[in-house]
């Protein structure tokens, strides 16, 4: 287990050193630059902005700067808002799409696990087929469909959350609910097959055939084996959720982590770029390891080829 | 003790195809403290019986018709879940045939085997991990006292099925159905958990259905055989009297088709030989006749030299085979006998230059073979085929049976134009007894037996002089097996073929081979003519091998001196 851990965190100084500098060469070779505008801005204050940035000196030294920074940690100002280190916007972003990010989780979990599991059991049955027919309902809903109609039912109509915002428990209720039920339509798809499958082993009819009741069928013979595949789909799912939504941040206006992806892009806010990417990469490779270990803990034979 | 009666069993099931009569109407009865043993073939129903009294079959797809089956007063087709629920691992258990896919991987041993005690509560939950480790030392699994934790996949098959008789005991049931629970296993393993079985059920006074494809081993243990054909119970005697006055032409058949020890003709009888007796049933060329090339004069066309051949793991490295030397003379089969885990695949394939040698010489005509990508090698290649286990495995699902033979031809650049290779391809399977009819289907279409004939015309599409037949009937029935095997002896006799037989089946091997060697631990432990390893074996391992053989899979004439279960009180 700790060779796993340990083996795992060299892995990933190789992985995000290719990254940053992937990123690096690529934004930089993009057309345009943080300085050009709609307006263009007249060229000696561009200039002197150019070297006060260091974006005056040779690629290369930029690039080597920009790693030994990297490494203390530092990963350089914005440079669309001057007044603040990339490492600080993420640091206010973050708790707020980490907030959002395990609601939703908890939300997809809560409903797409049982769902899936009652719907394995009862196979080709109205409790199979609906909320089935659901789920599939909710892959191809965009969120952006869901948000609105939501927003809609219960906060125009009902009254019941706020519609948008970010200042209370009552005002998470709604985006969560729309992140989560879009997940929870994954979830339940994947429970679903997964446990149908578990429950045509082998080994299930010898639970049976011991006498053994469907409730402890499922619970101690059936639900490990069923659920891996939704863990391993949780690493990734968990990400993205937790690093949040462009669209969910633009449809409720939560200042999540979300729109910086985008708009960090858009403006060829170099830092900014660099500084999300490998953010995103860090947190998806410390969740695999979670993964990782969340599956070795369910299964022995696993643990074993660790 | 309970009395179980099965009356009129009528099992069918209703797919998309059509509905199919599984049990057609049997009647069986077990006493208490009677061993019943249930044989039948692949798809003969005995299965189907056996789950059916633990109602253990899904509905739908399946159904019952008008039968009983009645246990202790009840009729359990007519109990409802929870009732039934509790007679499951209670009264009656189960054991199956895998023993590796039927413990929970996820579940330690332990649990897994005190788990019916909690069920039923029967006791509290530490009681019944004591009593576990009881059982399971009662049945020579001392592994879990040391190691509570272990998991099944720690064990080996051996180990796993006695688990599972220690899991089926545990709570001291009336019946104990035991659908193939030795068929997965080696013939020494097969014989300790047969006598693990058969000691434990008699202590306990539990009655026994066991059920097998194998006769000879159903004769091991029952003290009455029942003997299924298509659904429906052709015959049923006392174990004596099945084997010294079989009635049904089915069940003389069975006796009859499966080589023993003591086998010397050269073509073994089909079970159509005497279900339509008179009648011309081997498509393929049926003349054995000519005598064989006496090995001694024949010139050796394959021979390895010191072959070691290492597998890497991560516990280390491991030696599949061990320094081997062998000489195979043109026209003669050698056959390659050893349990799994010997080697002897490895050593098969290692011959056909399939898996990397670590070191070694292989001779094929006096040239040295290569390792891959030698300038000969597909010259190697086309002279030298294999015929795999599992027919089901080794054809594409893909490809058509053209597409599959003609395949090797496109490759080694046989025949000049598409009509001339299909033409040959025709040939074989002629040759194979197939028609021309089956070109264009696929290989789902196909039963077992008919899908090893298609293996065996692939081998032969390149024209090969040796042909490695890697226990190419152990997956299949006897009376399949008995047409398969004449049909590679009478290729041999027209086309002068050599063969390496690996089988893990003495029996066959015998039947087949004119030198045989022993393998075990990756080394060849014994060589000699099949006579004498079987009349004379040198080692204690082939003794233990022969020895473990039911004994009326050795000899027709075999004795009833087996200690008989005596019936409980």
């Amino acid at each position: 287990m700790r060779k796993l851990i340990i083996s795992r965190v060299l892995q990933a100084v190789p992985t995000l050193w290719v990254i940053a500098t992937l990123t690096f060469f690529m934004t930089r070779y993009a057309p345009g630059g943080p300085f050009d505008s709609e307006r263009a801005i007249p060229e000696e204050i561009k200039i002197k902005l150019q070297s006060h940035f260091g974006l005056d000196r040779p690629l290369f030294d930029q690039y080597l700067l920009y790693l030994k920074n990297l490494l203390q940690g530092d990963l350089g100002p914005s440079f669309k808002y001057p007044e603040w280190e990339v490492s600080e916007l993420i640091a206010t972003a973050f708790p707020v799409s980490l907030t959002l990010g395990l609601l939703s989780l908890l939300i997809a979990l809560m409903v797409g696990i049982p769902a899936g599991m009652i719907a394995a059991l009862r196979k080709n049955s109205w409790v199979d087929y609906l909320p089935m027919s659901l789920s599939m309902a909710g892959i191809c809903l965009p969120t952006f469909v869901l948000g609105p109609l939501l927003i809609y039912a219960l906060s125009t109509q009902l009254g019941m959350f706020p519609p948008l915002g970010w200042y209370g428990p009552a005002d998470w209720v709604l985006p969560s609910l729309t992140l989560g039920l879009f997940y929870a339509a994954y979830i339940a798809r994947l429970t679903r097959a997964g446990m149908l499958e578990t429950l045509q082993q082998d080994y299930v009819r010898t639970a049976r055939a011991k006498g053994a009741k469907s409730w402890r069928i499922l619970t101690k013979h059936a639900a490990r084996g069923g659920l891996l595949p939704v863990v391993t789909f949780l690493g990734p799912a968990f990400a993205g959720l937790i690093t949040g939504s462009f669209v969910i941040e633009s449809i409720f206006f939560i200042p999540g982590l979300g729109k910086f992806f985008v708009t960090a892009a858009f403006n060829r806010d170099y830092t900014m770029v660099l500084g999300t990417v490998l953010f995103y990469a860090s947190l998806i490779i410390l969740l695999n390891l979670l993964v990782d270990l969340l599956q070795a803990w369910l299964d022995p034979k696993a643990r074993q080829e660790k | 003790m309970g009395q179980l009666t099965i009356r009129n069993l009528e099992v069918s099931f209703h797919t998309r195809e059509g509905i199919i009569r599984a049990v057609d109407g049997i009647d069986l009865a077990i006493g208490p403290g009677e061993i019943v043993g249930l044989v039948g073939e692949s798809g003969s129903g005995k299965s189907v019986t056996c789950n059916s009294v633990l109602q253990l079959l899904p509905c739908p797809p399946a159904q019952f018709g008008e039968g009983k089956i009645e246990w202790s007063s009840k009729d359990l087709l007519q109990l409802d879940e929870d009732k039934m629920r509790r007679i499951r691992g209670k009264e009656i258990s189960m054991i199956f045939q895998d023993p590796m896919s039927c413990l929970n991987p996820f579940m330690t041993v332990l649990d897994q085997v005190a788990e019916p005690l909690i069920i039923h509560k029967i006791c509290k939950p530490a009681e019944a991990k004591r009593k576990a480790l009881e059982m399971l030392a009662k049945v020579g699994v001392h592994r879990v006292k040391e190691y509570p934790n272990s998991y099944p996949h720690e064990f080996s098959g051996g180990m796993r099925q006695r688990a599972m008789i220690a899991m089926a005991l545990i709570t001291q049931p009336a019946l104990l159905l035991a659908d193939e629970p030795t068929t997965a296993l080696d013939v020494t393993v097969q014989a300790k958990v047969l006598s693990i079985l058969r000691e434990l059920c008699s202590e306990l006074g539990v009655s026994v259905l066991f059920v097998s494809h194998d006769l000879g081993l159903v004769a091991e243990l029952a003290d009455r055989v029942v003997v299924m054909y298509r659904g429906k119970v052709v015959e049923q005697n006392d174990t004596a009297s099945i084997f010294t006055h079989p009635k049904h032409p089915y069940v003389k058949a069975l006796i009859a088709c499966r080589p023993t020890l003591e086998t010397s003709d050269d073509r073994l009888p089909t079970v159509e030989d005497f279900i339509n007796p008179g009648k011309e049933t081997e498509k393929s060329p049926a003349d054995t006749s000519p005598p064989k090339t006496s090995s001694k004069s024949a010139k050796t066309l394959v021979e390895a030299k010191r072959l070691v051949v290492e597998f890497t793991t991560d516990e280390g490295s491991v030696r599949a085979v061990n320094d081997v030397s062998i000489k195979i003379p043109q026209g003669s089969t050698h056959g390659l006998v050893g349990e799994s885990g010997s080697g002897k695949t490895s050593l098969g394939r290692s011959l056909l230059n399939l898996i990397r040698r670590q070191s070694g010489e292989i001779l094929f005509n006096g040239i040295p073979v290569g390792h891959k990508g030698h300038p000969h090698e597909k010259q190697f290649r086309k002279s030298m085929q294999i015929i795999f286990q599992d027919p089901y495995a080794s054809l594409n699902p893909r490809l058509t049976i053209e597409q599959a033979l003609v395949e090797p031809m496109i490759v080694h650049n046989l025949g000049s134009s598409k009509r001339e290779r299909i033409k040959r391809v025709i040939d074989l399977l002629e040759e194979v007894g197939l028609g021309e009819e089956h070109l264009a289907r696929y290989p789902h279409e196909f039963s077992g037996g008919q899908r090893q004939r298609i293996c065996v015309a692939r081998a032969l599409t390149t024209e090969p002089e040796f042909i490695v037949c890697d226990e190419c009937v152990s997956a299949m029935d006897v009376s399949v097996q008995a047409q398969v095997l004449n049909l590679l002896k009478s290729l041999q006799a027209s086309r002068g073929l050599t063969y390496l037989f690996i089988s893990h089946d003495l029996g066959v091997v015998k039947f087949m081979s004119d030198q045989i060697s022993v393998m075990q631990k990756g080394q060849i432990v014994e060589s000699g003519s099949a006579e004498n390893i079987y009349n004379d074996p040198q080692t204690k391992y082939t003794q233990q091998l022969i020895n473990s053989i039911p004994a009326a899979n050795r000899s027709k004439n075999f004795s009833f001196t087996h200690p008989s279960v005596s019936p409980g009180p």
